[in-house]
């Protein structure tokens, strides 16, 4: 077939791309080059919308060994040990097909993770769906949950924390991130340059099928109503091939045989291949007569843009293909030398003894497009007036039994306990607490992990909401005792060719960049993901944000669970009562309009880091940060976790009950503290000038407000746990 | 005392058991299933996992492995075998021990804490323990146990019945049945009551920072019996 501009524009490329192809080549590319091409070009592998202004971010730091540009991204947890990890999206995918969809975003970020020598040892997610009243809605969250479990429970790796949300902005295109923590030693960590001529290129894993195809071109375009029609693309996923790739690799990587490796992920063996020699200055040549395939008669355009899952790109050492394919074939895997780096710059593939393709690999990597978009502002909306009557109609229990059974507080319990969140047998916080927190195998450390994103707040506010998530990420990180150390970031947004979403997306970034950098907190990987849309909808800007933090002495772990009666509860961080983008104001008031909360990066550090201190200091019994819902909201979950009862009053602020307890302000944590250790406490928040209210003190079974308003523990329970399981039941 | 855990491609317990053996006085061994004899051993364990990826019925291809051979071997000659989730449903399709594992009930993985009830105590894996409710943990998509009533009629003469589900108070009511499990079991023996398989998974709770520490008791008790 003779390669034109329209056969170019139905892969998915611009006019003006496939024009620049051709000059770049000077000659007009074939099919197969083409296909190339457009994988490479693509948004979802040449990141030629966001590339300009992710460069903004901050990337390095004291605890920094790799940043972006990795397969992950990898910090220093000392003694010689590192965590290497990333967070992908898998949402075009999932909403076609939820369960492959999430099951091969699940596997293709182990992959990711442990192509770099690093074991998994935690999964996280982040999954959103659109208004439970949604006809979809139902069925993708069960499918996605089924593919998450099916393929992480598995491998073996515990799935110990995650986020989900209901959104009719998701109703069109649901959103699945997927997010893999390893655990590597500082000297063991491999990477995916090539280097040194005429070395062995294999092949190992799964075979090559007609799976996926084009599937980074999908994830790269809106959704219409042919999306059916795309269910091909879609990839499948095999976790016990995966289980096996896992064991057989740590094993060659144990020794000294590899040079560089590569998963085939998104645009398969083209983006894999091009990878490694583009980072090593290389050339490579492939040979596809020797690629294992599942079908006969694959093309050289099917085999290079195959996304078959399980697959490995690895250029070994010369004379250690012996050694590498005895590894593989113990554990039933294929193994094939392919090809060889060469000093063409060029990649060359050949089939059945003829020349298919030759391409510089600078055209496909130095040289792909990069976009300024022109992108919009948002203006901070004006705050909404209430009147402080309006506020007095409301009865707090009948408000805390709605926030409570909201779909997006409610215990989420139906999901997690069909993920295997304990084999390894080092999961010491589970899923439902501020972070999941897993030992460090055999040391007293242990690495503490959260994902969390705030859609509603990215929406009213980008530039702000940016700025909360990375600093959620942080809270819940301390909320364990955790010191955090840094993050990585699955950006979600719907068309960068419009301007408003354009613009969600470059004042998230710069959000996020701003409250790294005061934190502390660099980003070492992510992934964005454009295009999610269904014809003009687009969701809400969706930035996850997945943060990782040490626990030096696993023992020193904090839990939010009340623990003991007479203990007292001090709220730290300034309550200002800001009601508007609140679940109340969303959901009781209906009010849409006005700003998020206000971040006060000063505040949240001080706060964040006097937490710390006292939890150190082994003067915290246990912590929980507010978030959605208020103080109220987050002490009814200490209270059912506990098992035990709080009495408290509102302190005198001026502002009624209701702002002061559901209120959304940000930077604010809720501690347990010993009677005995109370004065200390204070005298080292007040010695750091950190805002607190003396709030209350637990009780045996009921939550008593102001002495009159009474919530049994039951009362509690029955709000928050019985959502999700009646709604998919 | 000696012991051996079997490593199908997808077990992925293994390791677990391994350190937990280990840590309670078992000098362990990993043995690769394509290997034909088994170390000299006072226990073999057919660890949690998903052997061959459970893409036939779970278990059917491991049972069907070279080490088993010489694991019934083993077993038939007295020597103590026990299989954990994944290995229980290895060892019933092994036929070492009757019935089969259906999947769940509500056709949905389960991980989480159990209360089971342990009142057999005629044999080396539960002899002198000091109590009879535990709290396990189960991870598994099938657990449902099933056999048919002659079996049942066969199991509950022979007192094969290992392990019930319950709850705190020891009522094993339906209602305490986490898979749908014929009579709540969650254990059982074969008939000489050297073969044990199980769901729940006692080598994920053997210290206090993880979901309790009834697993560590069931191990120490263990090694005592075998010494």
């Amino acid at each position: 077939m003779e390669v034109n501009e329209q056969i170019a524009v139905d892969h998915g490329l611009k006019k003006e791309e496939y024009k620049k192809i051709c000059d770049l080549l000077k000659r007009v590319p074939n099919l197969t080059e083409l296909g190339i091409f457009s994988a490479m070009w693509n948004e979802h592998c040449s990141y030629k919308s966001s590339r300009l202004h992710l460069k903004k971010l901050p990337t390095s730091g004291k605890k920094v060994i790799q940043g972006p540009g990795e397969n992950a991204g990898v910090i220093d947890i000392e003694d010689g040990d590192a965590i290497v990890f990333k967070i992908e999206s898998h949402n075009h995918p999932s909403f076609i097909e939820p369960y492959q969809g999430a099951a091969t975003g699940v596997g293709g970020i182990m992959r990711d993770v442990f192509t770099m020598g690093a074991r998994p040892i935690a999964n996280l997610n982040s999954i959103h769906f659109g208004s439970s009243q949604h006809k979809k809605t139902k069925n993708l969250l069960r499918g996605v949950v089924h593919g998450i479990g099916g393929y992480g429970n598995c491998m073996g790796v515990p799935t110990i924390a995650g986020q989900t949300s209901f959104d009719s902005s998701y109703n069109g295109n649901i959103l699945v991130n997927a997010m893999t923590l390893g655990l590597v030693k500082k000297n063991k960590i491999f990477y995916s340059k090539a280097t040194g001529l005429n070395k062995p290129v294999i092949y190992v894993g799964s075979k090559t099928g007609r799976d996926g195809i084009h599937g980074a071109s999908m994830a790269s375009a809106s959704f219409d109503e042919k999306i059916e029609e795309k269910k091909p693309t879609v990839q499948v996923g095999d976790p016990f091939t995966e289980k096996l790739l896992l064991e057989a690799c740590l094993e060659l990587m144990a020794g000294d045989s590899i040079i560089a490796i590569q998963d085939m992920g998104a645009a398969g063996l083209t983006s894999s291949s091009i990878e490694m020699a583009s980072k090593g200055n290389l050339g490579i040549e492939l040979n596809l007569n020797k690629v294992p395939c599942r079908e006969s008669k694959m093309t050289p355009y099917e085999i290079m843009l195959s996304e078959s899952q399980e697959r490995m790109l690895i250029v070994l050492e010369n004379g250690k293909e012996d050694i590498a394919k005895k590894i593989f074939d113990k554990w039933d895997l294929d193994f094939a030398v392919i090809g060889k780096t060469t000093n063409s710059k060029n990649i060359e593939l050949i089939y059945d003894e003829k020349q298919v393709a030759n391409i510089p690999i600078n055209t496909l990597v130095e040289n792909s497009p990069m976009y300024d978009r022109k992108w919009k502002k948002t203006k901070l909306p004006k705050k909404n007036l209430i009147k402080k009557e309006e506020f007095k109609k409301f009865k707090i229990k009948e408000v805390l039994g709605k926030i409570l059974s909201n779909p997006n507080v409610c215990s989420k319990e139906w999901i997690w306990q069909q993920y295997d969140h304990t084999v390894m047998g080092d999961t010491i916080q589970k899923p439902g607490g501020d972070s999941g927190v897993v030992r460090v195998h055999g040391t007293d450390k242990a690495v503490a992990a959260t994902v969390d994103s705030s859609a509603i707040y990215c929406w009213a506010h980008p530039l702000t909401g940016g700025k909360q998530v990375v600093c959620e990420s942080w809270r819940n990180l301390i909320s364990v005792g955790a010191t955090p150390i840094a993050i990585t970031n699955c950006l979600n947004f719907g068309s960068p060719e419009k301007e408003e979403n354009m613009g969600e997306f470059v004042e998230c970034v710069e959000g996020i960049g701003e409250a790294c950098e005061y934190l502390k907190f660099p980003v070492v990987s992510g992934n964005v993901s454009f295009y999610n849309q269904t014809k003009e909808i687009g969701i809400k800007p969706t930035p996850s944000i997945g943060g990782v933090g040490l626990i030096k002495n696993y023992k020193q772990m904090i839990t939010m669970d009340f623990k003991e009666i007479n203990n007292r509860v001090l709220i730290i961080g300034k309550t200002e009562g800001h009601i508007d983008q609140s679940l109340f104001a969303r959901n009781i008031l209906n009010e849409k309009n006005g700003p998020p909360p206000e971040i006060n990066l000063f505040n949240e550090k001080n706060n964040g880091e006097t937490v710390l201190q006292l939890i150190k200091g082994n003067l915290v019994r246990s912590a929980h940060d507010v978030s959605v819902g208020g103080i109220i909201t987050a002490v009814s979950k200490m209270c059912i976790k506990g098992n035990i009862g709080i009495e408290f009053d509102k302190p005198k602020y001026f502002m009624s009950e209701i702002e002061y307890l559901f209120s959304e302000d940000q930077g604010r944590y809720i501690i347990e503290i010993e009677p005995k250790n109370l004065k200390k406490v204070e005298s080292i928040l007040n010695k750091n000038s950190v805002h607190f209210d003396k709030f209350g003190k637990i009780t045996d079974k009921n939550m008593i407000i102001n002495g009159k308003t009474k919530v049994t523990i039951d009362e509690l329970k029955a709000y928050n746990t019985n959502w999700l399981s009646n709604y998919m039941n | 005392m000696k012991s051996a855990v079997i490593t199908f491609p997808g077990s992925n317990c293994d390791r677990d058991m391994h350190i937990a053996l280990n840590k309670f006085g078992f000098k362990n061994k990993i043995v690769w299933h394509n290997d034909n004899e088994l170390p000299k051993s006072d226990l073999v364990v057919l660890p949690g996992g998903f052997s061959y990826g459970d893409y036939l019925r779970c278990g059917s291809m491991a049972s069907k492995s070279a080490i088993m051979q010489s694991v019934i071997n083993f077993a038939k000659s007295g020597g103590l075998v026990m299989g954990i989730c994944n290995g229980f449903q290895i060892l019933v399709e092994s036929g070492l021990v009757p019935g089969v594992l259906l999947r769940n009930k509500y056709l949905e993985f389960i991980c989480k804490n159990v209360f089971v009830k342990i009142d057999n105590k005629d044999n080396p894996y539960f002899k002198n323990l000091d109590k009879e409710i535990f709290e396990f943990h189960i991870a598994h998509n099938e657990g449902n146990y099933f056999c048919t009533n002659d079996q049942l009629k066969e199991i509950e003469d022979n007192n094969q019945v290992a392990i019930y589900y319950c709850n705190k108070n020891g009522k094993t009511e339906e209602k305490f049945n986490p898979n749908g499990s014929v009579k709540n079991i969650a254990g059982i023996f074969n008939k000489e009551k050297n073969v044990l398989g199980m769901m729940p998974h006692p080598e994920r709770m053997i210290d206090q920072s993880l979901s309790g520490e009834d697993g560590s008791l069931f191990f120490k008790n263990l090694i005592n019996n075998i010494k």
